[in-house]
């Protein structure tokens, strides 16, 4: 009677991608897409851990009224490269460069992405990017804000603009590549017998996500060109003292960045959909219209960028127009919901720690939309939007959706990538500290917002204390909820327990090859004539709580 | 393993099926990466549009000061180097590969050709403090049909910003092409390409073309404002 | 004004609360009554098209009413009364500069009076602010280069909060003050206090000094189209178009009136960009706007009727 999870203590370790090359040189000149997807958890983490540090510092300052930590100029940069960080060098690349990076190829059956070495490319201009924001921070810093609004950053800062903005274009063209990788390995490389059809919902989200990386991204780029240009050569383009306007970048940066919030959110949302049917022992509910939202919302997500500036000059109309269509996009992201909702009906639930990160994806989410919602209602957004409001709905989103669907993942994939499994009991008790500490930070945050908070202020009024003390309160618990797994899991890679093939009784290609994989992937090439999440032919795993230990 | 390992294709790369799979994978990243190229055009496409709308006396002013007969030169090398392009690809099928060297050189020829005719053009802007900055000064007028309607020089420099802007960013278009097509001249020679595989040529004709396109748009909105006197 | 919007936040809170509560519930129930049995298998279910289509349709509709309800809320916040009394904001690095019609000039407070409109005509100096009173729920961003507007009607004496809520760089959130909400009595005395000329007085003493009263003539004579009655009224221009001269309209013909150059003139007139600053801006306007209609037809008209014995200089045709 052989569970599936136990191996004997010590087995022949046989040549997969982990062991297949001992030197540095043929880690940092890898091809191989799952060496390129540890490369990026490494610097993807120091990042966070860098934007976390500074989010520290934001709650800090923020515990008192007065802005006693640090200086007025100083906390304006802390909150800037908090947001640069987390949302160009963490949220952006997260989930598309790890783990999508590792899967894709695995998924469709193919031995590789499409483009391996553009691939690494896209790491090194990643790190490149990294370094550049170091050294930018190192040299004073920048205080624009993560949205870098003209005049203030063209003509009013006089902080490191151009080399913050010249690192995350870096980075921007990283991810430009890795969506170009993936959207022709979709097309191109799927094994025999995948049709689209058949094709993981986590294929289909970073498909979607793709998408909006290509079409997207360049327009930040030569928002921040112009930028550059402007601030360097003191042109006019958006200053409006020599002819320009600067309600052109607005228009012109958001046009990128609210297609951006999708590419963050899609990647998790296909993870969800994994987790999900594993620990459903079900195909998702709905599958084709789960797919099909994927594609919705990146196209939608197109459409609706002047929600961010309803206040900001435009016109009654256009208001209007955007409002509408900002509630449009809601639509596809519900219908996610209820069919991840209705797949635990008549499901074989169990309670993994995946499965608890995706059950908090799907509340907090849930909060972090329908508040999306409120902000597109315009007679609300007049009130809340650059208000604490605002704060605390994309933190639902970012950190209560994207975040956890990534820990989630990561978890669930641990097996398949470390050929080792975590501690589940030290796994749980991350996920409540996360869950209880996330809301506990943001939740009052909403309530901060409707009573008339601004954001990105450093000292406020003294009636908005007891929130704001609840708030880092709540940010010191999701500290510790982060650190646990950076130990752990590190803690796993030597002493986990070891981990066979399918130690969930997974569906999906991925599953079918060794843990860790051999470095081309599969022995052989698979040939696909089953669908998607065939879960009623796959036998339940014995164990899927605690593993035994070796 | 994969079958016929000695009869495959020596540019076939290992996580390709077989040498139709890796043609039509590079072939849609290619045009993928020109859709991202024309996106990011087309932010600064659409800056222009919104100014010209707003200021388009001093959008047709400015247009009334370039050298008409130096992009109208450029506009006829670029087209004639598509052309070339467009050669050197039939060459390379055909396997003929002094022949694919010499178009490639060509294209590269002409396309340095731009880049010389452009540089006297942006000196001669130099000269007439055209250009935007601390030098730049603009007392033209707008002749619309004959009339003279003084324009704001603010509004002047700003359409010589994006003429600039547009204009250099694409000749730093056209240098990496002329850096890719003169790599690609000598591995042509040094016999790289066979009528088995030729995709880069394809690969980066399309993008010259690109390139060219881009120009193509680009003449007539920079150059061609309000000029039928 | 703050109590419809407070409503309209009560009914999404409402919506939200509930939908939050169904799938928080419905998760829940689902985990525990499907939890794992031995015996018991998944049941796959490949979907259902009338619940795809019924949980996409309704969710709609009820976004719909979001959307209008929004949107009414949005158009009368966007649709300042015809009698509103004007102030003119004028917003820089770091502090809010008001000035009243009256002359009154303040620094950070505003004085209002309770159940009269008032209408914000805002500008900045420098970079984006924006003016945000969440007593009131309103917020307009504040942008150098043009006016944007912002109106309400106060109605309970108090001091409320102004915020900057657009971030300006290092004072941003030092960059706030109060509105101070009067009975009309007390807002009568505390008027009654000032020093300075009513802005269109000084706007009409700066008229003079900058020269303008010069080409633009009362007896519509001069170079440059005669100012009275113009506020508000259509303008043709050389180009064919028809433009409203609002407040955006005076403002951007003193500092560059070669953008629209009225039917009939010569594009004679200097730019007073960087000549006149934003409180001499808001004075002029104020001028121009307190100039009264005149008896009959729109202003800006050619100042050559067929009678007129005085033919304007420079009216050669090159």
């Amino acid at each position: 009677m052989a569970t599936t999870t136990v191996i004997p203590a010590t087995p022949a370790p046989k040549l997969n991608y982990l062991n297949n090359g001992h030197t540095l040189k043929s880690w940092l000149l890898t091809t191989d897409h799952k060496r390129i997807a540890l490369l990026y958890l490494v610097s993807v983490t120091a990042m966070f851990m860098l934007g976390g540090f500074f989010a520290m510092l934001i709650r800090l300052e923020l515990l008192t009224p007065q802005g006693d930590l640090m200086q007025a100029d100083t906390y304006n940069k802390v909150f800037t490269m908090h947001g640069m960080i987390m949302v160009f060098f963490f949220l952006v690349p997260v989930v598309p460069a790890v783990l999508g990076n590792f899967l894709v190829p695995l998924m469709v059956g193919a031995k590789d992405l499409a483009f391996p070495r553009i691939n690494l490319l896209s790491w090194y201009l990643y790190v490149a990017g990294g370094l550049l924001f170091l050294h930018c921070m190192l040299n004073g810093g920048v205080d624009t804000g993560w949205t870098f609004y003209t005049p203030y950053s063209t003509v009013g800062s006089n902080t490191n603009v151009i080399e913050a903005g010249l690192a995350i274009f870096l980075a921007g063209f990283s991810s430009i590549f890795t969506g170009l990788n993936f959207i022709v390995t979709v097309h191109r490389m799927r094994a025999p017998g995948l049709t689209w059809g058949r094709l993981p919902l986590f294929i289909w989200s970073n498909y979607a996500t793709a998408l909006v990386m290509i079409l997207g991204t360049p327009v930040l780029a030569i928002t921040i060109v112009l930028v550059a240009v402007e601030r360097s050569f003191h042109l006019g383009i958006f200053d409006p003292n020599l002819g320009g306007d600067p309600l052109l970048f607005q228009h012109l940066f958001w046009f990128y960045s609210h297609p951006a919030v999708y590419i963050m959110i899609l990647p998790s949302m296909g993870v969800i959909s994994e987790v999900i049917a594993c620990f459903t022992r079900k195909r998702v509910f709905g599958y084709k219209f789960v797919a099909l939202s994927s594609v919705a919302i990146a196209v939608f997500g197109f459409l609706v960028w002047a929600h961010h500036m309803f206040v900001a000059g435009i016109s009654l109309y256009a208001a209007l127009v955007f409002s509408f269509l900002s509630f449009s996009v809601g639509v596809p992201s519900a219908v996610k919901v209820f069919n991840w909702t209705a797949t635990l009906y008549k499901g074989s639930i169990t309670y993994a720690t995946p499965m608890l990160y995706a059950f908090g994806f799907i509340g907090l989410f849930t909060i972090g939309g329908l508040t999306g919602l409120m902000l597109a209602t315009i007679g609300i957004n007049v009130h809340v939007t650059d208000t604490y409001f605002v704060i605390a709905h994309f933190h639902y989103i970012m950190v209560g959706g994207a975040l956890m669907g990534y820990l989630g993942g990561l978890h669930f994939w641990w097996p398949k990538i470390t050929g080792r499994m975590y501690p589940e009991a030290w796994a749980k008790l991350s996920a409540m500290f996360v869950f209880f500490g996330f809301n506990l930070t943001f939740f009052p945050q909403f309530i901060l917002g409707y009573l008339g908070m601004p954001r990105r202020y450093w000292q406020y009024p003294p009636e908005f204390q007891v929130l704001n003390v609840l708030s880092t309160a709540g940010a010191s618990v999701l500290a510790v909820g982060y650190l646990l797994p950076m130990i752990y899991l590190l803690w796993s890679l030597r002493y986990g327990p070891i981990a066979g093939d399918n130690p969930w009784g997974a569906a999906g290609l991925e599953w079918k090859t060794t843990s860790p994989p051999p470095t081309f992937n599969f022995d052989e090439t698979p040939v696909v004539t089953w669908e998607a999440y065939n879960y009623d032919e796959i036998p339940e795993p014995k164990e899927l709580e605690a593993p035994v230990a070796r | 393993m994969t079958a016929d390992h000695e009869a495959h294709n020596p540019a076939l790369l290992h996580h390709f099926a077989d040498a139709q799979q890796q043609k039509n994978a590079a072939s849609l990243g290619m045009w993928l990466f020109l859709v991202t190229e024309i996106m990011f055009f087309g932010g600064m496409f659409c800056a222009y549009l919104i100014y010209r709308l707003a200021h388009f006396n001093a959008f047709a002013a400015g247009s009334q000061q370039l050298n008409i007969w130096m992009g109208g030169v450029n506009t006829a090398v670029l087209i004639v180097s598509s052309v070339t392009v467009v050669l050197a690809v039939k060459a390379a099928e055909a396997g003929k590969r002094k022949l694919l060297t010499g178009y490639l050189v060509v294209t590269v020829l002409l396309g340095m050709t731009f880049l010389v005719i452009k540089g006297f053009e942006y000196a001669e802007k130099f000269e007439k403090h055209h250009v935007p900055g601390p030098t730049f000064n603009f007392t033209e007028k707008f002749d619309d049909n004959g009339k003279q309607i003084p324009v704001n020089p603010k509004e002047a420099e700003l359409f010589f910003s994006l003429y600039f802007a547009m204009t250099g960013m694409h000749a730093l278009h056209m240098i990496i092409g002329c850096g890719l097509f003169s790599t690609l001249a000598v591995l042509a020679w040094k016999g790289h390409y066979t009528t088995n595989y030729f995709t880069p040529i394809e690969n980066a004709g399309l993008y010259w073309h690109l390139v060219d396109i881009i120009w193509i748009y680009l003449f007539p909105l920079l150059y061609l404002i309000s000029r039928h006197t | 004004m703050a109590s419809q919007v407070d409503a309209l936040y009560i009914y999404l809170l409402f919506i939200a609360g509930v939908m939050t509560a169904l799938i928080f519930i419905a998760v829940a129930v689902l985990a525990i009554k499907y939890r794992r049995q031995p015996g018991r298998e998944a049941v796959q279910i490949e979907g259902s098209l009338p619940l795809e289509i019924s949980w996409s349709v309704i969710p709609f509709f009820v976004m719909l009413t979001f959307f209008i309800w929004g949107g009414v809320i949005y158009f009368k916040e966007r649709t300042p009364p015809a009698d509103s009394t004007e102030v003119y904001v004028v917003a820089k690095q770091w502090m809010w500069k008001i000035e009243h019609m009256e002359g009154q000039r303040e620094i950070n407070e505003l004085h209002v009076p309770t159940g009269q409109d008032v209408k914000l005509i805002m500008t900045s100096q420098d970079v984006i602010h924006s003016f945000f009173v969440p007593a009131f729920r309103l917020k307009q961003d504040v942008l150098p280069g043009r006016y944007t507007t912002l109106w309400f009607k106060a109605t309970k004496p108090g001091r409320y909060h102004l915020f900057c809520a657009e971030y300006c760089g290092t004072n941003h959130s030092g960059m706030g003050g109060d509105i101070i909400v009067m009975d009309p009595q007390d807002y009568a005395m505390w008027a009654a206090g000032g020093t300075s000329a009513p802005l269109q007085e000084t706007g009409k003493e700066l008229f003079a000094a900058f020269g303008c009263s010069t080409c633009h003539r009362s007896d519509a004579e001069g170079r440059g189209p005669s100012l009275q009655g113009v506020y508000n009224s259509p303008v043709v221009l050389e180009d064919g178009r028809t433009v409203t001269a609002d407040e955006n309209y005076v403002r951007e013909s003193i500092l560059d009136p070669t953008a629209k150059i009225v039917k009939g003139f010569k594009p004679v007139m200097p730019a007073f960009q960087g000549i006149v600053s934003e409180e001499q801006l808001n004075a002029l306007v104020a001028y121009v706007k307190s100039l009264a209609q005149p008896p009959t037809g729109t202003a800006g008209l050619q100042n050559q009727p067929a009678a007129s014995p005085a033919q304007p200089q420079n009216m050669q045709v090159q």
